[in-house]
């Protein structure tokens, strides 16, 4: 099993440290070697979250280190700019386009980088990038709390673990009246990565 | 069993299969999951106690009742405990007593990143330190063991990155927690420290480090990894496993026995490799001890003594000191040029604390500059100008309220300082209006005899404790206060007013977090009387009472963008082209409303939604 580290960013109740976690039990259960560790401290409150997770046969650092991430899954758009700096050359940058500006850019000399800007920022390391409208793409699944089911879609297409394995955890997971939901948002993620990727570039 | 756990579920879960009966503890990130994870766990006795010594008072007591015992709390905390902590060692236990500490490196969560390694060799006491879940797990077990054979509490080392990550541990499908019956046997000569009683004691405390000193030498977490043999690494905890990963060729020693060392282990290793290279993260613990066994070593001139360490850092410093070869210069550019607005953590919409830090930031008093003693005194008249209070504050969200817009705080320096250091600057001869800013639960931790001394000593302090009746900053923990016990059943609930009355304060108020003008005028009357005063702040956290109210909207037509509401740092609030918008989703609505209270043009309305 090949390694893979991967990055998972966003803001504090955006539900990423939830994916990472649900990830990283899928990854176990495949038989992976796996470890993790979240942004710490007070980012329940609205800060930036990130939480590193690594995939393995023997896996010793529960910390990614800048330009080895193979994946880079950010739930917004300042927040996958940030962390661009960890992807490795010809890593894979999945960011959801929506934008939540920080009250900082009111008090201080900076901006929020536009999509075409923060594009730009991912290409400087990778050509693989794929910017989602995820939070739309949710929207019109009815329910915006499943954003970070259907970015893990996404994401699945590209690892080596069985898809079952994903439905698997979500049936245990998720409470029987959302379960329809959660999976058809993990279908449509996943749907939407083969239609972005020729099969051979995965 | 494969299971995924963090540090700290891994902690419990070997405390709980090692047959502990009563945990306790005080929440202080990253140490708090522990007990939330005992608390979950049937047939022990867990409690959340009001600070840190009296936890470990509560572990001393059941030790000596003869069943093992387990505290945890965060590196500060031993701080609190030093006192039991060292009165621990000298008595020794009856049931096994383990005592875990978490440092946090890099200040994740903290004022300080202080070595908690120290204590060990300070209070004679032996320390364990896991390097994952797994060892987190398995090490507790050894740990109350050695407690018992050799008559000492254990120290068990975590840090953020051991307590918080999460890694695969085995552990048995059917571990139960058998218990020791409790029984407490008289014995004046080891329970009673009277001096009398206590000389003997100490010799026998270093007749312990010494048997300890012999056992860790085949203590069997301790590793030998022999790869290359030109470098030779020792390690311990988290910072072994950004060795291994950073010098994946390198011979590696870890040590999960970080006091009393092994000496002979170390020596014979030092003795395979050519080159020796201590990594630890913060004080050179190891390094200085081997060097005083006369073994060269490398160490802090390699890895920094200050801060969190992590894979870049130490490969970064490795490259520096030569011992990894430079890295060919990549072609493509390595670091984002573009400069990206941060993203700190804020108060949250709807937060008790937020309209009392406004008033703190905005309310202005006139203020007389006394004439020097003997000075020039050009002028006769004292100088009149109008300053804001002083505000010494305290450990919880609220310190949040330090960063703009709201900076309103002055001081914050460690658990329940806030009380005593403004009774100082009063009695130092600071003519300002002065104002103690505390949360109810640090209050309940270290406020308390903060305020006894205060009425005792004829302060005139205006104390605002900020009561949002849960300990919010490490997760939503009970206090006595909150009438919540860990398990989270109802309690006798210790009513802070009625406390404050209690201890002798006549002047006790109790006013709502939202309504700022009442926060305002009581703020107001108090720091000009004569006598200590007490507001009770009282507002719940929206983190843990959900419910909304009903919703606001800003009227385009009103509002003039002059920014006021912008002040208080609401992250509901923003700007856009010539208006403030609201965000319907994350503002709590009118249960609190303290932006419709600044807004100077009645731009911000309640509507029926």
């Amino acid at each position: 099993m090949a390694k893979t580290d991967i990055l998972m960013t966003g803001v504090g109740g955006q539900g990423v440290i939830l994916a990472s976690d649900a990830l990283a039990e899928i990854a176990v259960k495949s038989g992976w070697d796996v470890k993790k560790s979240d942004s710490l401290g007070m980012s329940q409150r609205g800060g930036s979250v990130v939480s590193h997770l690594r995939l393995g046969k023997e896996v010793f650092s529960p910390l990614i280190e800048k330009g080895n991430a193979d994946f880079l899954l950010a739930f917004e758009l300042l927040e996958g700019a940030r962390w661009a700096e960890h992807l490795r050359p010809g890593g894979v940058a999945i960011v959801n386009i929506h934008t939540m500006p920080p009250p900082s850019v009111l008090s201080t000399d900076t901006t929020y980088p536009s999509t075409s800007e923060v594009e730009d920022i991912l290409r400087q390391f990778t050509d693989q990038v794929f910017l989602l409208p995820g939070t739309q793409m949710v929207r019109e699944l009815g329910n915006p709390q499943v954003l970070n089911v259907l970015l893990i879609g996404f994401l699945s297409a590209f690892l080596e673990i069985d898809e079952q394995s994903y439905i698997d955890d979500l049936s245990q997971r998720v409470p029987a009246k959302f379960l329809d939901l959660n999976l058809e948002a993990f279908a449509r993620g996943r749907q939407e990565a083969s239609n972005r990727t020729p099969p051979g570039r995965r | 069993m494969r299971r995924l756990l963090s540090g700290n579920e891994a902690m419990a879960l070997g405390a709980y299969h090692a047959g502990v009966r009563v945990a306790a503890a005080y929440p202080g990130t990253p140490s708090t999951e522990i007990l939330e994870n005992l608390a979950r766990m049937e047939d022990i006795y867990v409690e959340w106690s009001t600070n840190e010594k009296v936890a470990l008072e509560v572990g001393m007591g059941a030790s000596y009742g003869g069943v093992r015992a387990f505290v945890s709390m965060k590196h500060v905390g031993l701080n609190v405990a030093a006192d039991p902590f060292f009165a621990a060692s000298q008595t020794g236990i009856g049931g096994g007593l383990v005592v875990v500490s978490c440092d946090d490196p890099g200040m994740h969560s903290s004022q300080n990143e202080q070595d908690n390694r120290h204590y060990a060799k300070f209070a004679k006491v032996p320390m364990l330190e896991p390097s994952d879940s797994q060892e987190a797990y398995d090490l507790i077990g050894h740990a109350f063991d050695i407690s018992e054979e050799y008559d000492t509490p254990v120290l068990f080392r975590s840090s953020t990155r051991i307590s918080h990550s999460k890694s695969v541990v085995e552990v048995p499908d059917a571990g139960g927690n058998a218990r020791k019956t409790a029984v407490f046997s008289r014995d004046p000569h080891k329970f009673v420290m009277v001096p009398s009683n206590a000389r003997p004691r100490h010799p026998l405390m270093e007749e312990r480090i010494r048997r300890l000193t012999e056992y860790v030498e085949t203590f069997p977490s301790n590793s030998l990894v022999l790869g290359d043999r030109s470098l030779g690494i020792i390690s311990a905890g988290a910072a072994y496993q950004y060795a291994r990963e950073v010098f994946p060729e390198a011979s590696f020693l870890k040590l999960v026995t970080t006091y009393p060392l092994p000496g002979r282990l170390i020596r014979e290793f030092a003795s395979e490799v050519e080159t020796l290279l201590v990594v630890e993260e913060l004080d050179p613990f190891m390094e200085e001890h081997i060097r005083a066994m006369g073994i060269e070593v490398m160490g802090k001139a390699v890895v920094p003594i200050t801060g969190e360490l992590n894979p870049q850092v130490l490969r970064e410093r490795a490259t520096e000191a030569g011992l990894l070869p430079a890295p060919v210069p990549s072609a493509t550019p390595v670091t984002v040029e573009r400069k990206l607005p941060l993203r700190p953590p804020l108060l949250c919409p709807g937060c008790p604390h937020t309209a009392v830090s406004y008033a703190l930031k905005t309310m202005r008093f006139t203020h007389s500059t006394p004439v020097p003693e003997g000075g020039e005194g050009e002028t006769a008249a004292a100088k009149k100008e109008r300053r804001r209070a002083i505000a010494t504050s305290d450990i919880g969200c609220y310190t949040l309220a330090v960063y703009p817009p709201l900076d309103a705080l002055d001081t914050c320096a460690c658990m329940g300082a806030s009380i005593g250091q403004a009774h100082g600057l009063e009695k130092a001869g600071i003519t300002d209006r002065i104002v103690s800013v505390i949360g109810d639960s640090t209050f309940m931790h270290s406020g308390i005899t903060s305020l006894v001394n205060v009425v005792y000593n004829e302060g005139r302090g205006t104390i605002v404790i900020l009561d949002n009746n849960t300990t919010a900053m490490t997760g939503h923990q009970g206090h006595p206060g909150t009438g919540i016990s860990a398990r989270g059943e109802q309690v006798p609930r210790v009513i802070i007013e009625e406390l404050a009355r209690g201890i002798g304060v006549r002047d006790v108020n109790v006013v709502s977090a939202f309504d700022l003008k009442l926060i305002q005028d009581t703020i107001r009357r108090c720091v000009d009387a004569d006598e200590p005063s007490v507001i009770v702040v009282r507002g719940p956290c929206p983190l843990r009472e959900r419910g909304k109210g009903k919703p606001l909207v800003v009227n385009a037509d009103k509002c003039n963008l002059c920014g006021n509401c912008l002040n208080l740092g609401c992250s509901a609030i923003s700007p856009e082209a010539d208006h403030v918008r609201i965000d319907p989703v994350v503002c709590v609505g009118d249960r609190c409303a303290v932006c419709l209270q600044v807004c100077h043009r009645q731009a911000i309305e309640v509507t029926e939604g």
